[in-house]
């Protein structure tokens, strides 16, 4: 409620700068950064479609850990240069709700691929009778 | 409203004294809605993380139908991606152009970009429907299931993104670059750059390594 009146003196004077950009901008982006940014993305993202599509390194867990290397390095690129993160906007809230987040992602992936990869293991008819005679 | 409550606040922190369980000067960001559709963007990740793990589970399920290694069209995903990133970085151009106040520019890049929006979904439609035509529709495997699911939330995204991109232009075009259009623009810009960050992991963890092995 009182962010309205807080916030009416300034979006009263569009064309006052100084304002203007406290109230659009996330960060000032430039040319040099969006730039370096892209380029960085076009490397990062040609060099995992080259590797698979020539047929990949030795082994495919190999590759797969490296494209996947190279995703992680892409979305840091990303956040960076395009959604332009850093630990200072809104006063860090930005970076802590990011962090908040990824470590939902990590639990969410990782848990349930691991759950789930023991549990079609532990499904199959051998190992329901072994346990069975385990049982006491 | 916003009176009473602000006269409630003056006369009870009149009345207490010393005692205050509020800050009479609340800090209020100059970004709110930037920092409250960042919120949002946190939340759709998590929708995204959740679709992912099913895939992760799901993905090697084929009962017995293709893999995907059989059906992905690597060239094809390549294309994809390049429309979904040089869009990005004409949306930058367009958002360097809304910094200058620069009205026309702006709309030229945010066009551009809109196009290359369409020619990514135009390619996802194309492989959907070659997809389903081949009978690999959605109800073939849980790999297929949850591939259409997946591709398919993050096309819908796109989808809405453009129909929000086009909004914009014709309001910043009857409006002019106000503050209050800024602030929408730069919400979009966090939107679409968002998408392109999960579209990363899709081509790598649903494409590139479908194609493994």
């Amino acid at each position: 409620m009182s962010t309205h009146t807080d916030l009416i003196p300034q979006e009263g004077h569009p064309d006052n700068h100084g304002h203007n950009h406290h109230d659009t901008g996330a960060g000032h982006s430039t040319l040099k950064g969006y730039m370096t940014g892209f380029i960085l993305s076009v490397i990062l993202t040609a060099i995992p479609f080259w590797i698979v599509m020539s047929g990949g390194l030795h082994t495919s867990g190999m590759t797969a850990l490296v494209i996947l290397a190279f995703a992680a390095v892409q979305i840091v690129v990303h956040m960076i240069y395009f959604l332009h993160m850093n630990s200072k906007s809104e006063g860090g809230w930005t970076l802590l709700a990011l962090i908040f987040t990824i470590v939902l992602v990590v639990i969410t992936l990782s848990g349930s691929i691991w759950v789930m990869y023991h549990l079609n293991h532990n499904m199959m008819p051998s190992m329901m009778e072994q346990q069975m005679q385990n049982m006491p | 409203m916003s009176d009473t409550h602000a006269h409630a606040i003056a006369s009870d922190a009149h009345a207490s004294g010393p005692l205050q369980f509020h800050l009479t000067h609340e800090h209020h960001s100059e970004n709110g809605t930037l920092l409250g559709f960042w919120m949002y963007l946190m939340s759709d990740c998590l929708i995204f993380a959740c679709l992912f793990a099913v895939y992760g589970v799901l993905g090697r399920s084929y009962a017995g139908g293709p893999s995907g290694a059989d059906v992905f069209e690597l060239p094809l995903v390549a294309l994809n991606t390049s429309m979904l990133l040089l869009s990005s970085i004409t949306y930058g151009f367009g958002i360097l152009e809304m910094q200058r106040n620069r009205l026309r520019p702006m709309l030229v890049w945010l066009g551009i970009t809109g196009l290359f929006g369409l020619a990514f979904l135009s390619l996802e439609m194309y492989e959907f429907l070659h997809l389903i035509h081949e009978g690999n529709g959605p109800q073939r495997s849980a790999f297929l299931s949850s591939f259409f699911t997946l591709v398919g939330t993050h096309g819908l995204h796109v989808t809405f993104g453009i129909v929000w991109l086009i909004t914009l232009m014709v309001q910043t075009g009857k409006l002019g670059l106000t503050t209050e259009n800024k602030r929408r623009l730069m919400c979009l810009s966090m939107f679409w750059h968002f998408l392109d960050v999960v579209w990363i992991g899709v081509f790598t963890f649903v494409y590139l390594m479908g194609v493994l092995k």
